[in-house]
């Protein structure tokens, strides 16, 4: 039987798949359900320095083939999430990435450091899909230069696995995903919602509180996709491919795009064990296909 | 809670585009408690991904039934679905209603499916007091003969007078406290409108008595993984913190919920406290 065990910047995983963050809340929420071990990893909701109430309701809204959020990243902060979730999560033999993000460059260096010394993580991923208060313009995701600065300044702080997930709304993906290589990064990750917005014509307002937010699932797979494939063009660290995947092909196209792990996002809303479901359906391609391991798919798109 | 292919048994319509749903799914049916509410998967609504909440009408004998009205795409995507046809469930989801106090006097308070999701906490009382049930015309006013046959003395009120007194729900409970005085205290289950919500939560915050109100907040997961569904709620320290409709709810005591627009206290950030009921 061909092999799914995948190795992400030191982070040894079980399959190629695991859940996305802000999809799977902390752990608990889905444990009932779904075998945690049996995840590639588990990607926990965005975390910062200091807890964070996150945006006014409504939160989400369902959209044609996908969904629009703007929860606006509440969360009760690093000593919160460390005391509250991560006993929790310490029990289960499967790789725990912490999504974390900042305001300012500052706190993207201080959670990365404050994360260094936490026993049980494996790695972080690094949300840059929010504004910079401090700048009062750009964001980090799409702004190449504060980009930079907010994962060298990462680098320095920390030894954990540093995973840079970038944002879809950018002019060129594989400077961006050059960039966070050449900052030292261990891999990238992408994509992250799309801005979108929807509007409720009876009462004219945004059906969100927020009035926009990001859009996800499978409305957005062929767009992430593309990104996929060149963002990984552009580098030699492993790329998590995601956005939209509901199936196994839909994972196996990111995998053949240059994805060597996926992530699973708004699939576990509507289908809980889809993360542990399309393992299962990456492993039987590969052997049909003969393959040894995910590594002989990855990147194997003929044009 | 569990997640299940179930079986549809039984599927009719009752009345005023009210249909009932009765799956085959012993599994959660036997863990279900009054208040709780099932996720459902529309099947094959390819466009329209989320699950859909619905309030658990009952659970019995391995079967679990719901009772809707069809609003939007997925609900009258469901009108088709006939006996047989499989459906995947998730639940039962959620905290519920509290079991009546001892020598109170239990009151529900509905409108509209909030009849269905009163049912099992009706059944599991072991005092049986008075159903106030609102809607606009008669038919919106269901499972009247279910309710009066498990004890409870149900009064009925429509907005055009087609069944009972003419008015809205809370005439009629204000209409009868003034001439009642039921033996123990009133304390309210109530599902409904959330204009029905607030209207009973101040009614019984001013009588000083409690009130045990049932949310239809938006959802998305239904498990608490999403944070989609939350309620500003008071704290013990008088300050406010999000709480998860689908997790630490639906059911809430008034005195906890913060209504939008409401002058707003001090929010204290811890957000995601599992919380049970006591
Ligand atoms: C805990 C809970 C219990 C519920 N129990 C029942 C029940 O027992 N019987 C019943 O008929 N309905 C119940 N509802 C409401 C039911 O979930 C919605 O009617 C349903 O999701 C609408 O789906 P749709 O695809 O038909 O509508 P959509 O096309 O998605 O929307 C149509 C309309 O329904 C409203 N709506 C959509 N989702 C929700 C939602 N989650 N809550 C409230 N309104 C919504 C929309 O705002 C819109 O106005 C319950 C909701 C909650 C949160
Ligand atoms: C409700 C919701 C909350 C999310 N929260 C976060 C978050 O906290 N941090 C983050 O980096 N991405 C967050 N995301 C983005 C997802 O992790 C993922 O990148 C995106 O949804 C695309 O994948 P999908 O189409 O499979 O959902 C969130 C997405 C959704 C739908
Ligand atoms: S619906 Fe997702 S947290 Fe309640």
């Amino acid at each position: 039987m061909s092999d799914v065990s995948v190795n992400i910047g030191g982070i040894r995983m079980k399959t190629p798949v695991m859940v996305a963050s802000g999809t799977f809340g902390y752990g608990p929420e889905y444990a009932d359900l779904v075998d945690l071990s049996g995840l590639g990893a588990i990607v926990v909701k965005g975390i910062c320095v200091e807890p964070t109430l996150g945006n006014m309701t409504p939160r989400t809204a369902e959209t044609r083939s996908g969904m629009l959020n703007a929860i606006g990243l509440p969360n009760p902060g690093f000593e919160g999430f460390v005391e509250k979730h991560m006993p929790f999560l310490r029990q289960y033999d499967v790789p725990v990435i912490v999504n974390v993000w900042g305001r300012t460059l500052e706190e993207y260096a201080d959670i990365a450091e404050k994360f260094d010394s936490v026993d049980g993580v494996a790695g972080l991923e690094v949300n840059v899909s929010c504004p910079n208060i401090k700048e009062g313009s750009g964001l980090f995701g799409t702004d190449l230069n504060m980009f930079r600065q907010a994962i060298a300044g990462m680098r320095e702080r920390t030894r954990l696995p540093l995973i840079p997930k970038l944002a879809p709304n950018v002019s060129d993906i594989k400077s961006f995903a050059r960039t966070a290589e050449d900052c030292g990064a261990d891999a990238i990750s992408l994509i992250n919602s799309y801005p979108a917005m929807a509007i409720d014509i009876n009462t004219r307002r945004p059906k969100l509180a927020n009035v926009t937010g990001g859009l996800s699932g499978p409305a957005i797979h062929p767009i992430a996709v593309k990104l996929v494939w060149e963002a990984s063009s552009a580098v030699n660290i492993p790329v998590i491919g995601m956005g939209g995947i509901m199936t196994w092909e839909d994972a196996v196209e990111f995998i053949i795009a240059g994805a060597t792990a996926v992530a699973v996002g708004t699939a576990n809303f509507v289908n809980p064990l889809t993360a542990i479901e399309v393992a299962g359906g990456i492993r039987e391609f590969l052997d049909r296909n003969g393959m040894a391991s995910v590594s002989e798919l990855t990147g194997t798109l003929e044009t | 809670m569990n997640l299940r292919d179930v079986t549809v048994i039984e599927h009719v319509e009752v009345q005023g585009g009210y249909r009932l749903l009765v799956m085959d799914a012993p599994d959660i049916a036997a863990q279900v408690q009054p208040g709780q509410f099932i996720h459902l998967q529309i099947p094959d609504l390819r466009d329209a991904l989320l699950r859909r909440p619905f309030s658990i009408y009952n659970a019995e004998n391995n079967r679990l039934s719901v009772l809707y009205k069809g609003v939007g795409v997925g609900t009258r995507w469901m009108a088709d679905l006939k006996p047989g046809d499989p459906l995947s469930v998730m639940g039962p989801l959620g905290h519920g209603f509290p079991i009546a106090e001892a020598g109170g006097y239990p009151v529900l308070v509905a409108g509209g499916y909030g009849m269905a999701a009163l049912y099992i906490a009706a059944r599991e009382s072991r005092q049986k007091g008075t159903a106030f049930f609102g809607g606009a015309s008669a038919g919106d006013i269901l499972c009247v003969p279910e309710f009066e046959a498990l004890g409870w003395e149900v009064r009925v009120t429509t907005e055009d007078g087609s069944l009972g007194m003419k008015g809205i729900v809370t005439d009629a409970m204000d209409e009868w406290l003034a001439q009642n005085r039921p033996e123990g205290e009133p304390e309210y289950f109530v599902c409904g409108p959330s204009g029905m919500l607030k209207a009973v939560g101040e009614r019984a915050m001013k009588a000083g008595t409690k009130a045990w109100i049932s949310l239809d907040n938006n959802m998305c997961c239904g498990v608490g993984a999403c944070l989609t569904c939350v309620q500003k709620i008071r704290t013990a320290d008088g300050a406010w913190e999000w709480q998860r409709a689908c997790r630490e709810g639906p059911v809430f005591e008034c005195r906890e919920v913060i209504w939008d627009g409401e002058e707003s206290v001090e929010h204290r950030t811890s957000n995601i406290e599992h919380r049970t009921k006591s």
